[in-house]
């Protein structure tokens, strides 16, 4: 492992900005500057869906594929542009300017968009996949009750993706941010006749919003230390070693990791996730491949220099690399229990995202980006070919399928491709990228990461066994074996079966794109940004990792299939019976949701808020209405039979006013000035106190 | 357009209203028809007088514009004085908007016992109170708009508001709601603005002092309140006092709050839209435009103080939102934690605190105004307001039932839509409050704060999913419902758009109001 970068040579010697990447020119120029139309054609899309959606010939359908298959396009023509010239490109427009801060000028509000690598491969990704769900979703959301809603939602969720990963400050990726988590609601709770949706889809909101005060509070942080919202003015800031941010450098570094948790469905914010499989399928499958949770993932790849740096981000890199490894292994485990074949997939996601933060936390930049650019595509495809599994059976549980790979030929050739890439079996796209993670890992273990990076590679490498396992099993379940459910299962229609093979393909060959040492474009495409991430990876294949990496893959699909590959007992008990200590715990997701549940939200929307309102109304108003029945008492002792009317300017008087609706008004004018008169009165003698007093 | 520049423009903003009003009394009752024409079109014309003023407003300028200072009661030295900076410019075409928005809503849509005549008289003196109330730099001038807001209101609440009774302690019969919540309106208000009166009329004859002739005139008073030598003292600290209650009553800030969920509630829709989006307003505007200004060393003894209090608001607002049963007492209660925000953005001190709070105040006038129309034609369909009995709303009303989940994202501060913006602003502000505030204080509070708009979101989707999702209930199933028609449209639409508007492109607020909070905050507080 020669040839890697590390971190303080670069912000020491060589100042840090990369020399090959700097605004193009010519055409590529023109490319960059049009960029902006990426996130905004999808979310014109939405308003077009919207309004005229319902007339057009595909109910609104045709606008949300034209608008994904234009960032695809749009996003390949820059792919190839950064290749032959490298790019970072970026352009603000001013949307507000606000105060003076404590150092002088003002804090600016932009939109803006970035061309860099980052986003790039970002745009890329979002746009592929994307067009591929879309495509997919026209057939398995054929018929249902809000189809061009549904595309309308749809065109949210990528849009506000394509507005995160397009920003070139921090307001503007909290826009992208919360508008994804907005279309996420949307989408999970789509079939919201169900309550157990909708309670799906607020949780997911809800969860994301508690991370987002790190997100927040963070940004807010980090920009006032600064004076700017740009992440380019917060890097150069790092560079400098700017001591009004290095104070704050922790807090600011914690609090955005805390929003990336909640994001990409870090331990212990995941709850959120293996719910929200509530929503039609292809929303899984768009969420948990391109949009929505590699979110968090992209924030620390965006921010990823700050937390390289010593006396910035770089204290919590250990916490980093910890929550990763949690998340990845107690994910993982979880996805070994479950029933629902959604649910697999949903735990497999968390475990790894798990991955890709450790990876981060191990300050690998392009091993966990890599994950991520691989993961979307064998994730997308497993989803979808779930999808075309459930659309067949009718039936999210694997209990009820089995022997499907007769019935369901394209269907079982694609999931088996994604399944193998997810374990990680060479040649396929996931054997690249975790590898690279572990390479990673074990070039932290031997550079300052210590017996803590060293234990976190054990786990990972335990991870890689435990993900062959559940995909074993899932295949298992749900194509080998007799068929269990009822009906007559067939092969889903080619508008959804052409999108699985096209995804197949890139999961497939997506891996080759980084091969240490022989065919690094990757690492170079994501190089090209103003700030060099600097990080680590291998120069060449290493393969004595490489080589147990697999082999504990294989071995996971060897017992797996093992265990799963004839049919005998039901599959919960022989769960049950293979997993004995651990099974009651993973069946509860080690009770995290009931702890949520009993010691945050119940006590909040039962005795604390019931106690507020009791007090407003009780305690509150108490005192207001006992000193009106004192004022009522006092003026009937004073004033006795005299004018009780008068003094009782409040009850009486706008009792008689509200009384009949045709003389309210003549009233106003004569019987009712009288309690204005009183109100007037005790005006008056204020003001005579008042002249007392002062004068 | 000299004349127009000279006062006259913003006479013709506060007064059509007025006039509109006393043509309405001279059209026989009968004629309904030409009562709410007339009614439109003044409305209407004060709205376009005051998108005049705002293309012929100077953005470049931080000072008043289209002002007048004419002798008015010389006996007491106080002056017809008016004029718009930056400021107050967004406030009175918010006034504006919001009013003619309500005429608009109005037209098919009557409260028992009818009436419009009566009911539309009210509201344009209404509008004349509150746009006057914006553009008054006298105290005397500002008082008498402030209190004219108090009588049509009053009457709204008591004769067109929820008549179910209820139980009051120390009254044998129950008292129909309406009456408690109007009285209960009325004497907190009184209550308040018998203090700022108090204060008033301290401020005039301390101003006195040192020689100088005695004025209610802001601006003078301002300026004498920055140097820092007249009002000083148990002084100041009392005048500040009396103006803040007078002005926290308004705002209404925790625990002088109680008197909003049952006016809010039991006002006719109209009402509710023109208490939530302006009348609140006066209360903040008061602390920004005279409290802050006139009494700069008080304001930063006071702002811990309004921090804490805001905060309570906000949470505790939220937590009380969490337990309604009653749809419109929960949108209510939502206006004291939005409130709390404003708050909490004023009492920073701070150029982005009082930019926060204004664009707070905005958002929440557009937000909340449409909530509150959306709740009362709810209630006008279903004949109730208890979100049990509701549900399924999307899918019998589908396009009332949008513009519901979308105002329902804009209140939760969704980024993108104009909540978000005085929010997070304020926020922002907290955690570099003004020079010599308790840093702890105030950086507890923006944590505090932002734990709010999680409660805050949880409320919100709550009353989503309770209103508009789920099965249609059995006691629905056979009616038939009409959705929202065109009046109920053209009133929500431009809500719709100006808080996407607002959203999208902060500086329609923000490029207003920059400038006048600098001048403001660099005069007061040295900036």
């Amino acid at each position: 492992m020669t040839g890697m970068l590390s971190f303080a040579a670069l912000s020491t010697a060589e100042g840090g900005h990369a020399a090959a990447a700097a605004d193009p020119s010519g055409f590529l120029g023109l490319l960059a500057q049009g960029a902006w139309l990426i996130p905004v054609v999808p979310l014109l899309a939405v308003g077009l869906i919207v309004l005229f959606g319902k007339r057009l010939p595909f109910k609104g359908w045709e606008l949300a594929e034209g608008a994904l298959a234009f960032v695809a396009l749009y996003s390949i023509a820059l792919l190839i542009g950064n290749w032959v010239e490298p790019m970072a490109f970026e352009r603000h427009v001013e949307i507000a300017r606000v105060g003076l801060l404590p150092g002088g000028g003002s804090l600016v509000l932009e939109w803006g968009w970035v061309v860099d690598g980052l986003s790039i491969m970002m745009y890329f990704v979002v746009g592929v996949v994307g067009f591929f769900v879309f495509t997919y979703s026209k057939g398995y959301m054929k018929g249902d009750v809000r189809f061009t809603w549904f595309f309308a939602a749809f065109s949210i969720f990528a849009g506000g993706m394509l507005v995160l990963v397009s920003s070139p400050n921090t307001i503007q990726l909290i826009v992208g941010w919360e508008l994804v988590g907005l279309a996420s609601y949307l989408l999970i709770g789509h079939w919201w006749e169900d309550h157990a949706n909708n309670a799906a889809a607020t949780k997911a909101f809800i969860v994301n919003k508690v991370a987002d005060l790190g997100l927040f509070l963070g940004v807010i942080i980090a920009a006032l230390a600064v004076g700017s919202f740009r992440f380019t003015d917060l890097l150069d800031a790092v560079e400098a070693g700017d001591s009004a941010l290095a104070d704050v450098g922790v807090w600011v570094g914690l609090a955005l990791f805390i929003g990336a948790m909640g994001k990409s469905a870090q331990w212990p914010f995941h709850v959120w996730l293996p719910d929200a499989m509530a929503g039609p399928t292809p929303v899984s499958s768009l969420m948990h491949a391109a949009t929505m949770v590699t979110a968090g993932v992209y924030l620390l790849g965006r921010m990823f220099p700050f937390y390289q740096a010593e006396g910035f981000g770089a204290g919590l890199k250990p916490l980093i690399l910890v929550i990763g490894a949690l998340t990845l292994f107690l994910g993982g485990l979880v996805a070994l229990v479950q029933d629902d074949i959604k649910k697999v997939l949903a735990y497999s996601t968390v475990s790894q995202l798990g991955y890709m933060t450790a990876a981060m936390g191990a300050g690998a930049y392009t091993a966990g980006l890599f994950h991520l650019f691989t993961h979307a595509f064998f994730k997308g495809l497993l989803f979808l070919a779930a999808g075309s599994v459930i659309h067949a059976v009718h039936s999210n549980n694997m209990s009820d399928m089995g022997g499907l790979r007769r019935f369901m030929p394209k269907t079982f050739w694609t999931f088996v491709i994604g399944s193998l890439a997810l374990a990680g079996i060479v040649p396929l796209s996931g054997f690249w990228s975790k590898d690279e993670i572990l390479a990673s890992l074990y070039y932290d273990s031997q550079h300052g990461g210590g017996g803590l990076a060293t234990f976190v590679l054990v786990l990972a490498v335990a991870g890689a066994f435990v993900t062959a396992f559940y995909m074993a099993r899932a295949v298992n379940l749900t194509f080998f074996g007799k068929y269990q459910g009822a009906g007559h299962p067939h092969e889903s229609p080619r508008v959804m079966t052409y999108p699985l093979i096209g995804l197949a393909a890139l999961a497939a060959v997506g891996g080759l794109v980084n091969i240490p040492g022989a065919f690094p474009a990757f690492t170079d495409w994501l190089a090209a940004r103003v700030h060099l991430p600097g990080d680590h990876h291998a120069a060449a294949l290493n393969l004595g990792l490489a080589a147990i990496g697999t082999l504990a893959a294989l071995a996971g699909i060897a017992i797996g299939t093992a265990i799963f590959g004839r049919q005998r007992a039901t599959q919960r008990e022989r769960d049950r019976f293979r997993i004995p200590l651990l099974y009651p715990l993973l069946e509860h997701k080690y009770y995290m949701d009931d702890l949520y549940d009993y010691a945050l939200v119940r006590p909040i929307r039962g005795p604390l808020a019931r106690a507020t309102n009791w007090s407003n109304n009780v305690i509150l108003d108490g005192v207001v209405n006992a000193c009106g029945a004192a004022a009522r008492r006092l003026s009937a002792l004073v004033y006795g039979g005299l004018d009780q009317r008068g003094i009782d300017l409040g009850i009486n008087a706008a009792a008689a006013a509200a009384g009949e609706a045709g003389g309210a008004l003549r009233r106003v004018q004569t019987g009712k000035v009288q309690q204005y008169a009183a109100a007037l009165f005790l005006g008056a003698v204020l003001l005579v106190v008042g002249f007392l007093i002062f004068g | 357009m000299g004349w127009f520049e000279n006062g006259w423009g913003l006479s013709l903003i506060v007064f059509l209203p007025l006039v509109g009003a006393a043509v309405v009394l001279a059209v026989p009752r009968a004629r309904e028809t030409a009562i709410k024409a007339i009614a439109l079109g003044f409305a209407a014309a004060s709205f376009v007088v005051s998108v005049i003023a705002t293309v012929a407003f100077d953005f470049g300028s931080a000072g008043y514009q289209f002002g007048a200072d004419t002798s008015w009661i010389p006996a007491i030295d106080s002056r017809f004085h008016i004029g718009v900076d930056g400021i107050s410019l967004p406030l009175v075409v918010l006034s504006t908007f919001i009013t003619l928005l309500c005429v608009i809503y109005s037209w098919n849509h009557w409260p028992e016992p009818h009436n419009p005549k009566a009911f539309l008289v009210l509201m344009l003196v209404l509008a004349t109170g509150m746009a006057g109330t914006f553009v008054a730099l006298d105290l005397v001038l500002f008082f008498i708009f402030f209190e004219l807001v108090l009588l049509p209101m009053y009457f709204m609440i008591g004769i067109w508001g929820d008549r179910n009774p209820m139980r009051l302690p120390g009254f044998k019969r129950p008292v129909e709601t309406r009456l408690y919540a109007a009285i209960k309106f009325f004497l907190f208000t009184l209550f308040g603005s018998a203090f700022m009166l108090l204060g008033f009329l301290a401020l005039y004859f301390r101003s006195g002092n040192g020689g100088l002739p005695r004025t209610f005139d802001i601006e003078a008073l301002s300026a004498r309140g920055a140097e820092g030598q007249l009002f000083t003292g148990t002084f100041a600290f009392w005048v500040f006092f009396a103006l803040f209650l007078g002005f926290a009553v308004k705002v209404p800030m925790w625990p002088l709050h109680t008197w909003l969920p049952d006016a809010h509630t039991a006002a006719p829709t109209v009402g509710s839209v023109l208490l939530a989006a302006i009348l609140l307003k006066l209360g903040s505007y008061g602390f920004i435009r005279i409290a802050l200004p006139i009494l700069p060393e008080e304001a930063k003894a006071w702002a811990p103080v309004i921090a804490i209090l805001a905060v309570i608001a906000i949470i505790y607002g939220s937590l009380a939102c969490l337990a309604q049963t009653d749809m419109k007492r929960l949108i209510a209660f939502s206006s004291v934690g939005h409130m709390g925000f404003v708050m909490l953005g004023i009492s920073t001190l701070t150029e982005v605190g009082i930019n926060a709070a204004i664009v707070g105040m905005v958002a929440h006038g557009i937000i909340t105004g449409l909530l509150f129309f959306l709740a009362g034609s709810i209630q006008h369909r279903y004949h109730t307001r208890e979100m049990a009995r509701l549900g399924g709303n999307q899918k019998i009303l589908p396009r009332l039932g949008g513009i519901l989940g979308f105002a329902a994202m804009a209140s939760l501060g969704l980024p993108g839509l104009a909540g978000f913006w005085g929010e997070f602003m304020a926020l922002l502000a907290s955690y570099n409050p003004f020079a010599g505030a308790n840093l702890a204080l105030f950086r507890s509070a923006m944590v505090i704060g932002a734990i709010g708009t999680v409660l805050t979101a949880g409320y919100l989707l709550w009353m989503l999913q309770r209103v508009n999702l789920g099965e249609i209930p059995e006691e629905w199933r056979e009616k038939s419902f009409r959705d929202a028609d065109g009046y109920e449209l053209g009133a929500w639409v431009p809500l719709v758009l100006a808080t996407l508007a607002v959203g999208v492109y902060p500086a329609i607020v923000f490029g207003t109001t920059n400038d006048s909070v600098q001048r403001l905050v660099a005069r007061a507080f040295g900036g």
